[in-house]
């Protein structure tokens, strides 16, 4: 922290804590519009099949209802050219052919997706009627893993005659192909499909004016900007006449705000009947149709000197990528390719990383999508070379880390498109060394395999990057209201991370005024020209940053008013607290100064990432008896450049371990050989709780804040989450190495683990 | 058929007296009839407790109990918590603490910490970390709740 600092790098207590508090915050189901209609989404059980027929007549006559609309019927109206969810992230002409139509039209690829939508007065008899709709559906053999999918027996798209989305290459150097003098080590890792299961469902109220031919949707969020283009484009209306509302929000995560089918079907059916129309994703729908993630299996193979030094890395990674390229798709298979290398310095390497369409809920981002999965493969690969090679995995690391002095340094690129990233700065050895501290390493070394009371100890280090700030840039704009106080609208949406708080910060400290008196909007479609949201852990990096810019010249253009009724130059105009300007011995309120003119909107282009860096270890120990992990001790340190809020970066850190932790030893969106989806609620789809993993540190550093924004700050959304896969698979099989465990597979189950001990 | 009936109950000490179906929720009810919309529902079927609300000292889900069941019962919800806009002790430990981020999980966690703390002002921390465990929060990673609901302890001796 800056020590002059007010705001900034202050414990600062949450400002959207207070309505979320008392219950009075409006969650998108809270939403209530007078003449509201409610819409049930009739959901395909098989699949892949042709659809034969879908029969509504006997549905439409059920009582309350208004309307029911097939795939057939949107076909029609849009003259056989079925909208389509765009690709949101690094589009590509190939993966476009795989795009989801907004409701399925002549076949299904995956249980869950959308047959039929109906509206009706209430939801229980919109339910009530989807039962008497009759489909008829030619079951088709199913695709249910990538290797089946590779086999193209049975074509999930058949116009493009193959079940490959496409195949991406991250390379960097030469790999030498003569590799006699080194050592060599190839293995395969998997990694299985789960998600991030928001607690809040998904969910929107589309209202429809006729009279001012205009959409108000309820319930944007992430990228509300992107979404009601795509809304704009599949309804065929302009984008000025929607607003995207941006309401409170139960959790993102990556799956949250994308924009699925039912972010056209709802809206079109508002549009056609002119009512207002809620609907909410139950529960089973969730697991069934919001974007799934991280099934992805890698080969790797590690060539090194014989002291440990990395020659090169070469992977094949293979992504289940469910049955459409939705908005997200690319985010995993890019990710995995291009930042398998994480932290370390690795001169050659070549990764092909493939797409396969699978009868499966389609995929997309889930926190940190593609680096949880590839920091799994690459630091359980460390793990598995410092035994072949008797070098101490620490000092392996160490030796392999990216130096200080290597700085900025380069990433392998990847094609398709063509991207070149470097990680812009830091010091990964001392961190490295900071962690081992704190955990206590070398003491608890001592545990290594050790079995007390029936139970094998192991521990386990683990380093990471956290990619943050995507471009290309994000929009801010200021004005002063007539009470004095200070209105400011930013492009980034609040997904429960705290950007009111941080932002008002942000705008606090650069003003010299009190918090009370800065109010933040963001999100909605209404309050900016163009905005560009929250993922990729940008809303600090951008948004704040086109805060802190308007909050600049807004001091500016105080001074320049000021300076006209004072009759001397801006420079002479000193700014005091309160944005009071003063001139020799006179001083000058806002409210002197003409309050509405004094607005200024600017924005915040960048293109490069920052990348925040990290290190974590953890204690585990395992019952001989059933398998289960216990978590005793969980360390882990980042360094993300400038800390905003210390309160809030804690707790994106805590939290991601822990959903990290979830997703290796619990959660498991499994499917059965007919790509039937077999957990279908939160009883059998295991979330994490309070007596799961009780025991989590965290430590936020700002030794190196990046050059690359004026701020200084990088990514800390993600960082918590990404080493959790590899971490505890080491910890895991470094605690049963008396029995040659060593793990390859997530997730670790007690019943996997059993297994592995026999 | 669905038959409907008259229900009387208490809800945050005002007494309500109501319309309901036999087959409506308590959680609906509450939600959608009294529009007390601060109750959440994650997960319709008693797993995630976010809809948990206070039935006669007891935290119980909202979504597991028919309206009917309260008739002649009284009832705390998260709104009922707070005293004419001002934040409880156990809600400013929340804010302490920072124990909620998205905030979809948090009337269920102070409701369900709210009925153990009355009852149990002494709880132990083993003993709040085993009451949270039937709630989700997604979020936080549970150790800023288990703090909050631990330091909220001293306001309910």
């Amino acid at each position: 922290m800056n020590s002059k600092d007010k705001y900034i790098g202050h414990y600062t207590e949450r400002i959207e804590d207070d309505s979320l508090l008392v219950g009075l915050s409006t969650f998108v189901d809270d939403v209530h519009l007078d003449h509201m209609l409610y819409a049930f989404v009739l959901r395909s059980s098989v699949a892949h099949g042709y659809i034969k027929e879908i029969k509504t007549d006997k549905a439409k006559t059920f009582p309350g209802v208004h309307a029911i609309y097939t795939g057939f019927d949107i076909a029609v109206e849009f003259n056989h050219q079925m909208p389509t969810i765009p690709i949101r992230l690094a589009p590509i002409e190939e993966l476009k052919q795989f795009k989801q139509p907004i409701i399925a039209h002549e076949i299904v690829r995956y249980v869950g997706e959308p047959l039929a939508i109906i509206i009706a007065d209430s939801l229980e008899k919109a339910q009530d009627a989807s039962e008497a709709i009759e489909v008829d559906i030619e079951a088709r053999p199913v695709v249910n893993n990538w290797r089946s999918s590779a086999e193209n027996l049975s074509i999930l798209h058949p116009q493009i005659k193959s079940n490959i989305g496409t195949i991406y290459h991250a390379k960097k150097g030469q790999i030498n192909q003569n590799t006699s003098q080194y050592f060599q080590r190839k293995e395969v890792f998997k990694v299985h499909r789960h998600t991030a299961v928001t607690l809040e469902t998904r969910g929107l109220v589309a209202n429809w004016d006729e009279d001012l031919e205009k959409m108000t949707v309820y319930g944007a969020t992430k990228v509300p900007f992107f979404n009601r283009a795509c809304l704009g484009e599949t309804l065929q209306i302009s984008p000025k006449k929607i607003d995207m509302i941006e309401v409170a929000v139960g959790g993102g995560f990556g799956v949250r705000g994308e924009f699925y089918p039912e972010d056209f079907l709802v809206p079109y059916s508002s549009k056609k009947l002119k009512r207002p129309i809620k609907w909410i994703e139950d529960r089973t729908e969730n697991l069934l149709g919001t974007n799934h993630s991280r099934e992805v299996e890698c080969e790797m193979e590690i060539t090194c000197e014989a002291n440990g030094k990395i020659v090169s890395l070469v992977a094949n990674i293979c992504v289940d990528a469910g049955a459409y390229a939705r908005t997200s798709v690319t985010t995993v298979p890019r990710n995995s390719a291009q930042f398998s290398s994480g932290p370390y310095d690795i001169p050659n390497i070549d990764i092909t990383s493939t797409v396969y369409l699978t009868n499966k809920c389609p995929i997309g981002s889930y926190r940190a999508p593609g680096r949880f999965e590839c920091d799994f493969f690459r630091e359980r690969m460390f793990d598995l070379i410092s035994i072949d090679l008797g070098i101490d995995r620490v000092d392996f690391r160490r030796m392999n880390l990216v130096k200080f002095n290597q700085m900025p340094y380069p990433l392998a690129r990847i094609d398709n498109p063509d991207r070149y990233e470097e990680l812009d700065c830091g010091n990964y050895q001392t961190t490295f060394d900071r962690c081992l501290k704190e955990f206590n390493w070398e003491e608890k070394s001592l545990l290594q395999g050790q079995k007390i009371d029936g139970k094998y100890h192991g521990i386990a280090i683990g380093c990471f990057i956290e990619g943050g700030g995507a471009g290309v840039k994000e929009t801010a704009k200021i004005e002063v209201n007539e009470d004095g106080k200070l209105n400011v609208y930013v492009g980034s949406a609040n997904l429960g991370q705290g950007i009111v708080t941080v932002m008002t910060q942000i705008a606090a400290e650069e003003l010299d005024v009190s918090m009370s008196d800065i109010q933040i909007f963001h999100g909605s479609t209404t309050y900016l020209e163009e905005g560009f949201g929250s993922y990729h852990s940008r809303a600090t990096i951008m948004g704040g940053s086109a805060v802190l810019i308007v909050a600049k010249a807004l001091k500016e253009k105080i001074k320049e008013v000021a300076a006209s009724y004072f009759q001397c130059s801006p420079q002479e105009i000193d700014l005091l607290p309160g944005l009071i300007s003063s001139f020799k011995n006179q001083t000058l309120d806002l409210s002197k100064l003409g309050r509405d003119t004094l607005f200024v909107a600017g924005e915040f282009p960048c293109k490069t990432n920052t990348y925040a860096y990290g290190c974590a270890a953890a204690h585990v120990s395992v019952d001989e008896d059933t398998g289960k992990v216990e978590l005793i001790d969980y360390f882990t340190i980042e360094d993300i450049g400038r800390i905003i809020n210390p309160l809030t970066a804690k707790g994106q850190a805590i939290g991601a371990v822990v959903q990290g932790l979830g997703g290796v030893f619990l959660e498991n969106l499994t499917y059965d050989d007919q790509c039937q989806l077999t957990v279908g609620s939160l009883a059998d789809y295991l979330l994490p709780t309070a007596t799961d993993f009780p025991i989590i540190r965290a430590m936020e550093l700002e030794e190196h804040p990046s050059q690359l924004n004026p701020l200084g700050v990088k990514g800390a959304g993600e960082g918590g989450i990404i080493p959790v896969a590899g971490l505890m698979a080491n910890a895991v099989s470094n605690a049963l190495s008396s029995k040659g465990v060593q793990v390859t597979e997530l997730p670790l189950s007690p019943q996997a683990v059993w297994k592995l001990m026999q | 058929m669905r038959n409907s009936e008259q229900i009387k109950f208490k809800i945050n000490k005002e007494e309500v007296s109501i319309k309901v179906d036999s087959n409506t929720l308590l959680s609906d009810c509450i939600r959608h009839h009294l529009l007390k919309t601060g109750t959440h529902v994650g997960c319709e079927h008693g797993a995630c407790g976010a809809c948990t609300v206070i039935l006669e000292g007891d935290a119980v889900r909202s979504c597991l109990i028919l309206a009917k069941q309260v008739d002649g019962c009284e009832l705390t919800t998260v709104e009922g918590l707070s005293k004419n806009g001002k934040l409880s002790n156990l809600q400013l430990m929340f804010k302490k603490h920072h124990a909620l981020q998205c905030g979809f999980c948090t009337p269920g966690m102070l409701t369900t910490a709210h009925a153990l703390l009355s009852q149990e002002p002494g709880a132990s921390y083993e003993r709040i970390k085993e009451v949270i465990s039937g709630n989700i929060c997604r979020c936080t990673g549970y150790i800023n709740i288990i703090d909050a609901v631990y330091e909220a302890r001293d306001y309910y001796r």
